[in-house]
């Protein structure tokens, strides 16, 4: 098994926040942890990119380097969890990370106002027993110990959100971009989904010209 | 001869906190203090059978390329 990862198509995204739904309702998060979100840039202006964005699981985690109690560690699939009963609430992963990930709930917290970080576990738990109730109250679902994916990339209606092995869901990609065969606007919209006009028939707009 | 020793002394004394010491902080990588994780295939489904875990795994990625579906 090589390293987990997420692999975000932004020609695909439409911004749907189905993949932040899922997140939320997979593990039913509290009001205010979002593990997952979209980012849509340029917003409102045609051919605005959205891309879906969350732990992104580093192979050298900022997170981990600056831990003062060293609560985060790493699973042979490359994916970066933390033990919650460690965590101290501190916030320093929350600055050393370039995506935004670690997350502060409100309410009871042990430390300051902060409480224990929460993050994206690539649906794969925590330290506590696979699939207990503990590890579900504190980490949230494990998926992967059931043989499935993150709930997020599943639940992607446009599979722009691909989640796995990264040389596999590289290869999908790599085989989607090459099909495609266009990049920016053209590379995904409503010719690409409704394929393309034949060889000596009129083009859509030519159609309706007519009429 | 008391003076000397005195001023010695004292100089001694007084001087200790002029050393040059590094000032850079001499980071060490900290290791995971916390309880060992339970990996994937062990306990629950798949019950210690890597290899069966490693195919659903691998049939769900699969799973993700529409393009094997569709054509």
């Amino acid at each position: 098994m090589a390293r987990m990862k997420f692999l975000c198509d932004a020609e695909r995204c439409i911004e749907c926040n189905g993949c932040v739904t899922a997140c939320k309702n997979e593990h039913e998060l509290p009001w205010g942890v979002n593990r997952r979100r979209v980012v849509t840039i340029n917003d409102g202006v045609p051919g605005e990119k959205s891309i879906s964005v969350s732990c992104m699981h580093c192979s050298d985690a900022p997170c981990m380097a600056v831990c003062p109690t060293d609560c985060f560690y790493k699973t042979e699939e490359g994916v970066v969890l933390h033990n919650k009963d460690a965590c101290i609430g501190c916030g320093y992963c929350f600055f050393a990370c370039p995506f935004g990930a670690p997350q502060f709930p409100n309410g009871p917290a042990a430390f300051g106002a902060r409480g224990k970080m929460d993050k994206c576990t690539f649906c794969s738990g925590g330290p506590e027993e696979n699939g207990s109730k503990e590890e579900f109250e504190k980490y949230g679902r494990n998926r992967i110990s059931e043989g499935k994916l993150p709930a997020c990339a599943e639940m992607c209606a446009t599979k722009a959100l691909l989640a796995g092995d990264a040389p596999v869901i590289s290869d999908i990609f790599r085989d989607r971009a090459l099909r495609r065969g266009k990049a920016g606007d053209a590379a995904w919209g409503w010719t690409t989904a409704y394929g393309k006009p034949e060889q000596g028939a009129p083009a859509p707009a030519a159609k309706e010209g007519a009429k | 001869m008391k003076k000397a020793l005195f001023l010695m002394f004292t100089a001694g004394i007084g001087l200790t906190a002029c050393g040059e010491y590094s000032q850079v902080a001499n980071y060490k990588p900290g290791s995971y203090q916390g309880k060992s994780d339970t990996r994937p295939w062990e306990g629950g489904k798949f019950a210690g059978d890597k290899a069966a875990w490693e195919a659903a795994l691998a049939s769900r990625n699969q799973n993700q390329n529409e393009y094997k579906k569709a054509n």
